[in-house]
């Protein structure tokens, strides 16, 4: 009743209440005082809900309510159970993600909508007296206008504006760029659709009906291991963490599984329990090292060197001097290993070259259909050649012989691995392998002066050809040489004993890596072995911390051989397990229609974000890295001497690439003359282009007809986290303060590109307009024109799936979007109905070119056998075969609104489908008509509602193999018909499962088994990348059909990397004397190689502003050093410091550890500039984030394109954005200023 | 006046601090407490602390002793007015010195230290800033107690405050001729008793309860709830193994 009167309880019998002789009592205080605490957990409701932050935790998540107030949140414990044998799932969850609901209330939330200043109060001046198209027009027109408020940006000054003004600006801005330049002007970042499906798509869905460009991320972000689609032709695909368990031996390579994925290490937790071995290799002393039996650190970008020293001692144990049954097996059925290489003979020398092909031969082996696409081998029981089923010349243009059944021709045929036996070859000649070990920059030498060719004897066999006699090697023979093996056909470069310093040797590899010859030894004899024992359950286990590095294909090729030669792909427990970002949308195919509008027009703009913005951020003019300092001293002939944009530029012209914006010309206009010209669309294109009245955009990228206008960024933080060169973004696109202290070519006086036209003075602000939809104010939110308040994860309803679990989880709204802010969707939603409002003015219905690069999984990827550049004049031009197709889509401005809130009509006309198969869906689209409801009238007429993020949920899950049953029997079929082997089974059992909204709300589901992925969910095995490929013989999408190790195209023979070998970090240059100004003046620093991996203290790759996390380390940007190098600095832990090259400079704390490894340096990713930042003294700016001191630097081979695995995919082949090899100046901040002055009355005035 | 400062004031102030402390626990009981700000800065803390309230607690209870205390009861023990004002400067002399160099010590640590100053309330600087006026002042009138070293003066002051406890009418008459300096240490004071329940200073009231209770209210070592409404049997020291048994063969019923 009262706290005081309860108190005095004086007079109670105290008689009743002692024990122990007194030293025990007992009590009877009033209990209510427990009440306030129980009140502090007490709750109103709990909603399920998730965190769609490109995590793969994918954890489900209990959000209490209280009050109308989301108050906290707890893991989800009500995972589907696993198998009997397996560890469940749960508890799934960090600190990271418990800490979220801090951003929901905190004040770095954007609670309105905001507008630049400056643009406001123009705008408002305007819009009295003009409508929002003549208001834009006017500012975009006036130069002076349009740079007052462009050149404030990052600076402060937002106003507050309504919903409908906002929009307004944005719906005038996105029109008047359509019918100036044309629609693909207006950009569109975001990435990670499997953390929020429908707010991914809701974007997307929108500018594809406006005809805008959306950017990739997987490419850009470079988590993309490019080297995934050359071996598989699959763009990343995984066992789920719950595999982990199932494996014999782990090895964990440059991934650091307790720190970034610790809702899955209790998988790794469990499998050491019950007894599975690890290695964890990590230059530093990472969270993970502890786990392991055995650490291995070599120095950081060596790692290839080390997979090469593995592969030589599983090669020769395993696969010469003794022939693992299972092994030998495995690689003739799954690999390349017994097709046959032509070799190539230059000057007496010999190189590997293409694969041999059917059509090679006289009488093409019978095969009419794609002769050029079927490679061959040896039959052993025959010796004679055949074109084995599987490889891609299969795959289109008949059915039934794309499978990996040992046959060919209709006969059974066991394929020859080798040729080494004296009966199998005619001959043993020197073949040339490029050596890149001696070309290593000052920081990676190891003194090795060995020659940039090496001659190894292989075993070849000569046959004849429609073009005379050729020798040919299977891959095996020439692998084995390029591994350094001996294999006693004498010669030079081959080594019988480990120890000797032969390129591929352990001892070779302790040189380079620093760790010990007799360990490297020791862990790869014992992961062979458990393959070997295990029938393949040894699994690598890495992160994109290996793959951010220039040359990264080279060691995650060097991994893979690994896997293949032990026959670990597609077992359970084995095999790839490459995990970086949330990637896997498993119901992608259901998801693809609605966020890409396929339902309305086909196809969308697409474009690969790394070279979108190495061209528009103008980091080309800068570049430091020429072809000729990566190219292979075997190169065939050819014209290699060209910078990384001119290789980009003709990647675009032959359709290798996408390109954006696509054609100088606007789009909308090209199609009116087209149709003024009485042609069809692609045949005008063509003359014209082949003409000059047409040109490619990206052949000049700084022409302002070129530049990239608006650019919505929603659900990223691009300029805050994956903005590589993040200086140049804000010098170039944006065109506001910068720290860039490099100097460009012009004034360098360097070689200037010779394909991308140059001029003098670089465009400063190409971006009319950038708008930034998020929930909180990150570092984009404050460069950009208009920010958007949008929906937190607690706020919205969506779909979350991720590779590290089999389940599909819904985000949920547990409490209505705070403050002004609304769901993407619906703000998405809102701008396509003001296009439609204001529209006519100036577009009406119109018909749009869009250029489509040669995708791959469709029966074009099989285009180019050979490398021809129209322009050069080496071939026509002909659409979608040497260059882009261009294709008339149909737009309609004045319905986008409605548009967008209905099902369109070409589902049910064209179908659906993915990765080179598709059915039928008129009875999902019924489904949906009943379900979601019809529009009545309209534009729409007829079609099924989309109105709601839940009925939005509901079209990807109808349409969906993977969780929808019925779709899944259909795909399975549909893919029997092309590989001729019945696969339905795998569905059969989940034929009428049906999975809903409210199923997923009421519990995490388990997806339905489907042809898209190479994994199946079942009672037998864990989800596994390559199981289908393996146990249901489905081929690989690759050339061969068969993993494959060895790349015949021309640019990859040309670039040194038709095999897998060691090459160094590339130099990069960034550190010149004039640069260096401390190196000048003696003053102490040091040189360090700038890594940024994952962090602890942030939600996975994109917030460092929340509080709590903050308070777990030091509360602003920091940087980890070592104590040697720290002390040559001068340098003591939580020490100000300042890192510097020419690309930028930025500000943080010293965190000096005995984890790191001397020469490197770690920034974590992603540390907001809005945070505890000081100004830089370098630029006098405030300090950067971590991509200020990096820039984009392409790769030629990336570029490929139209040849079988390697064509374009969005988000599946490409340019990526690596950024490892990167130097930086480390010092100690003299002056510490925070730069929190008062304004100058100059500035205030403004 | 005269009249109202130390004839009614002296209630108001005892009354506020009353009322105030009741409600204010029943209220908000959670925020009765010290807000130490230890775990912000342990520096200075630990000296000034101890100083302070050592010297805060001998003057705490010199006052109450030296002031409640019936003169007659020093008569009957034979203590001389002028040893007891002797006593009273002396020990209260170096209590406050102490109490006045500790909480200068804490001033400047909380006035100084940048996290300690932007946790702290306006209430928590202003108490400690009276409290230092408060031991100034009574330091200051030592100078005043030493030309009366008969006692005379103490003695009234001793009447005085009785009489406030006695419901005198004739109380604030007592003190009508003290020196300026006296009366103004004794405003002051009891405007930091009327202050009390609206600062930190509440812990005083749980310092001085909190040790009885556990000394002699519950001064077991294991404090423990039962469901039982009967007390156990009573018995005592150790209870034989054998005898355990048989009681609990004996009385299955139970």
């Amino acid at each position: 009743m009262s706290h005081l009167l309860d108190r005095l309880n004086f007079f109670q019998s105290k008689e009743l209440e002692q024990f122990s002789d007194g030293h025990g009592q007992v009590t009877r205080e009033s209990r209510a005082w427990e009440d306030t605490y129980r009140n502090r957990w007490r709750h109103d409701k709990i909603v399920r809900s998730t965190h769609g932050v490109n995590c793969t935790g994918s954890c489900s998540w209990k959000i209490y309510v209280k009050s109308g107030i989301v108050t906290w949140e707890t893991q989800q414990t009500d995972y589907p159970r696993t198998r009997p044998d397996l560890p469940n799932h749960e508890p799934r969850g960090c600190a990271r993600g418990a800490s979220y609901s801090w951003y929901l209330y905190s004040a770095n939330r954007v609670k309105n909508p905001l507008v630049r200043g400056r643009l406001m109060k123009v705008w408002r001046e305007l819009r009295r007296t003009k409508s929002p198209i003549e208001a834009w027009t006017e500012i975009q027109t006036d130069p002076v206008l349009r740079a007052s408020y462009a050149e404030t940006r990052g600076k402060g000054g937002f106003v507050r504006a309504s919903w409908d003004e906002a929009v307004e600006i944005v719906a005038a801005a996105n029109l008047y760029t359509a019918r100036k330049w044309g629609p693909d002007r207006v950009f569109g970042f975001s990435p990670i659709p499997a953390m929020s499906m429908v707010s991914y798509a809701a974007g997307t869905r929108y500018l594809s009906l406006l005809g805008g460009t959306c950017m990739s991320f997987y490419d850009w972000y470079c988590d993309l291991p490019p080297a995934s689609p050359m071996t598989w032709g699959e763009q990343t695909d995984v066992p789920e963490s719950a595999d982990w368990y199932n494996a014999g031996y782990l090895l964990l390579w440059g991934s650091n599984v307790p720190q970034t994925r610790t809702p899955d290490a209790h998988f790794y937790t469990e499998a050491r329990y019950k007894g599975t071995k690890s290695a964890v290799i990590s230059p530093d002393y990472s969270e993970a090292a502890k786990f392991g039996d055995v650490w291995l650190n070599p120095k950081q970008g060596t790692d290839a060197a080390l997979a090469m020293a593995f592969g030589h001692v599983i090669l020769r144990e395993f696969h010469l001097d003794r022939q693992a049954e299972y092994f030998e097996d495995y690689t003739r059925k799954y690999s390349d290993f017994p097709m046959l290489v032509k070799l190539e003979e230059k000057d007496g020398r010999f190189i590997p070259g293409r694969f041999l092909r059917a059509d090679d031969l006289d009488g093409r082996l019978g095969e009419e259909n794609n002769p050029e696409w079927k490679t061959v081998a040896l039959d052993e029981a025959t010796g004679k050649l055949v074109a084995p089923n599987g490889s891609v010349g299969y795959r289109w243009g008949e059915g039934g012989k794309w499978n990996l059944e040992e046959k060919a021709q209709g006969d059974d045929a066991r394929l020859r691995l080798s040729l080494i036996l004296d009966n199998d070859h005619d001959d043993v000649l020197g073949v040339d392998f490029p050596y890149f070990g001696a070309e290593a920059t000052e920081a990676f030498s190891t003194g090795d002066a060995r020659p940039n060719v090496l001659t190894k004897q292989v075993p070849v066999k000569r046959i004849k050809t429609a073009d005379g006699e050729v020798a040919v090697a299977t891959v095996f023979d020439l692998f084995c040489a390029n591994y350094g093996l001996d294999r006693g056909l004498g010669g030079e470069w081959v080594a019988n004993d480990y120890a000797e310093d032969v390129p591929g040797t352990p001892g070779w590899a302790e040189k380079i890596t620093g760790v010990p010859a007799a360990r490297i030894t020791h862990v790869a004899r014992e992961f062979a072995l458990n393959a070997e024992k295990t029938r393949g359950r040894s699994m690598v286990i890495l992160g994109a911390g290996l793959n951010h590095w220039y040359h990264m294909d080279m060691t995650y090729r060097g991994i893979i051989n690994m896997l293949v030669m032990c026959g670990a792909v597609g077992q359970s427990g084995g095999g790839w397990a490459h995990y970086v970002g949330q990637e896997k949308l498993r119901p992608q195919t259901g998801w693809l229609p609605l966020a890409f509008a396929l339902d309305w027009g086909r196809p969308p703009r697409q474009m690969n974000s790394t070279s979108a913005w190495y061209a528009h951020t103008d980091q080309w003019r800068y570049e430091t890295l020429t072809a000729g300092e990566i190219l292979s001293p075997t190169a065939p002939e050819g014209d290699w001497d060209a910078s990384m944009i001119d290789y980009n530029i003709r990647a675009e012209r032959m359709g290798w690439l996408p390109s954006a914006p696509q054609l100088k010309q606007n789009p909308l206009e090209v199609a009116k003359a087209a149709k003024l010209a009485g042609q069809d669309v692609a045949d005008y294109v063509a003359e014209k282009l082949k003409a000059g009245e047409l040109e490619m955009a990206c052949e000049d990228p700084d022409a302002p007809e070129n530049w990239p206008r608006n650019l919505f960024v929603w659900r990223s933080n691009l300029l805050g986290s994956s903005g590589k060169g993040h200086e140049y973004f804000l010098r170039h696109l944006l065109g506001t303060d910068n720290g860039v202290m490099g100097k460009d070519l012009g004034e360098e006086g360097g070689a200037k590109p010779r394909e991308a036209k140059w001029h003098d003075e670089a465009p400063r602000g190409k971006l009319d307009l950038l708008v930034t939809i998020d929930f909180r104010m990150s570092t984009t939110a404050v460069y950009s024109d208009v920010v958007l308040p949008t929906a937190s994860w607690y706020e919205k309803n969506d779909l979350n799936t991720s590779d590290m679990h089999p389940f599909i989880h819904p985000l949920q709204a547990a409490v209505d979007p705070a403050y002004e802010s609304k769901s993407d969707w619906e703000i998405f939603k809102a701008i396509a109905n003001k296009v439609q409002e204001i529209a006519p003015e100036i577009l009406g219905r119109e018909t749009d070119v869009v250029a489509l690069p040669i995708l791959h999984d469709t029966p074009a990827e099989i285009a180019q056998d050979q490398v021809k550049d129209w322009k050069k004049g080496e071939c026509d031009l002909i659409p979608g075969k040497t260059a882009p197709n261009y294709i008339a889509v149909e737009r309609d401005y004045t319905a986008i609104g409605d548009r967008f809130m209905a099902l369109g009509p070409l589902m049910e006309k064209v179908g659906n489908g993915g990765k080179g198969i598709s059915w039928n869906t008129e009875d999902e689209v019924k489904n949906l008509r009943d379900l979601n409801g019809v529009w009545e009238d309209g534009a729409a007429k007829g079609s099924a509602r989309i109105v709601s993020d839940i009925d939005a949920t509901e079209v990807v899950l109808m349409l969906a193999p993977e969780t929808n049953g019925e779709v899944a029997v259909k795909s399975w079929q549909a893919l029997s018909k092309i590989t001729g082997r019945e696969h339905a089974h795998l569905a059969e059992g989940a034929h009428h499962t049906k999975i809903r909204f409210r199923d997923i709300a009421a519990q995490p589901r388990k997806i339905i088994s489907s042809p898209t992925w190479s994994g199946i969910e079942s009672e037998e095995v864990s989800y596994n990348a390559g199981w289908t490929n393996v146990h249901e013989l489905i081929p690989w999408r690759t050339l061969t059909g068969r993993q494959q190790l060895y790349q015949d195209h021309l640019w990859m023979r040309a670039f040194g990397e038709g095999f897998m070998s060691y090459r160094p970090p590339v130099d990069l240059k960034t550190i010149t004397a004039e640069i260096n100004t401390d190196a000048r003046d003696n003053a102490p620093h040091v040189v360090l190689n700038f890594i940024t991996p994952h962090q602890k203290w942030g939600i996975h790759s994109t917030y460092t502003d929340n509080l709590l996390m903050l308070t777990l380390n030091r509360g602003g940007p920091v940087i980890w050093i070592s104590e040697n190098d720290a002390k040559t600095a001068g340098i003591v832990d939580n020490d100000w410091v300042e890192l510097y090259n020419a690309n930028g400079a930025l500000t943080a704390r010293a965190v000096v550890s005995q984890r790191m490894k001397d020469g490197t340096t770690f920034m974590y990713h992603a540390q907001e500039k809005i945070v505890n930042t000081p100004g830089s003294e370098k630029t006098g700016l405030r300090g950067g984030i971590h991509n200020s001191v990096t820039r984009t630097v392409l790769k030629p081979t990336h570029m490929i394109g139209g040849y079988a695995q390697q064509s374009y995919g969005f988000n599946y082949y490409g340019t990526v954005g690596s950024n490892r090899d990167e130097f930086v100046v480390v010092r100690k901040m003299n002056k510490v200023d925070w730069l929190d002055r008062e304004a100058t009355a100059k500035e205030a005035a403004q | 006046m005269h009249n109202f400062f130390f004839g009614i004031f002296p209630y108001i102030a005892l009354g506020v601090a009353i009322m105030g402390s009741i409600a204010r626990y029943e209220r908000d009981p959670f925020t009765w407490k010290t807000s130490s700000s230890q775990l912000l800065r342990r520096k200075q803390l630990v000296v000034g602390s101890i100083l302070f309230h050592v010297g805060m607690l001998v003057i705490f209870l010199g006052h109450v002793v030296g002031l409640l205390t019936p003169i007659w009861v020093f008569d009957a023990i034979g203590i001389s007015h002028g040893a007891k004002q002797i006593l009273a400067v002396v020990a209260g002399g170096i209590a406050g010195v102490l109490a006045l160099i500790g909480g200068i010590m804490l001033f400047h640590r909380r006035w100084t230290d940048p996290r300690i100053r932007r946790t702290s309330s306006f209430a928590d600087i202003v108490i400690l800033g009276l409290l230092l006026a408060q031991l100034a002042l009574g330091l200051a009138t030592i100078y005043y107690s030493l030309q009366h070293l008969d006692g005379y003066e103490m003695v009234k002051f001793m009447a005085w405050a009785q009489g406030i406890f006695t419901f005198d009418s004739a109380a604030a008459a007592y003190i009508e001729d003290a020196a300026l300096a006296f009366k103004v240490h004794l405003v002051l004071g009891m405007t930091i008793i009327l202050l009390t329940p609206f600062t930190r200073l509440v812990h005083v009231i749980s310092g001085l309860f909190v040790p009885l209770r556990f000394l002699f209210l519950r001064p077991g070592y294991q404090i423990v709830r039962s469901r039982r409404k009967e007390p156990l049997p009573h018995h005592d020291g150790p209870v034989p193994a054998a005898r355990k048994v048989a009681e609990s063969k004996a009385s299955p019923a139970e």
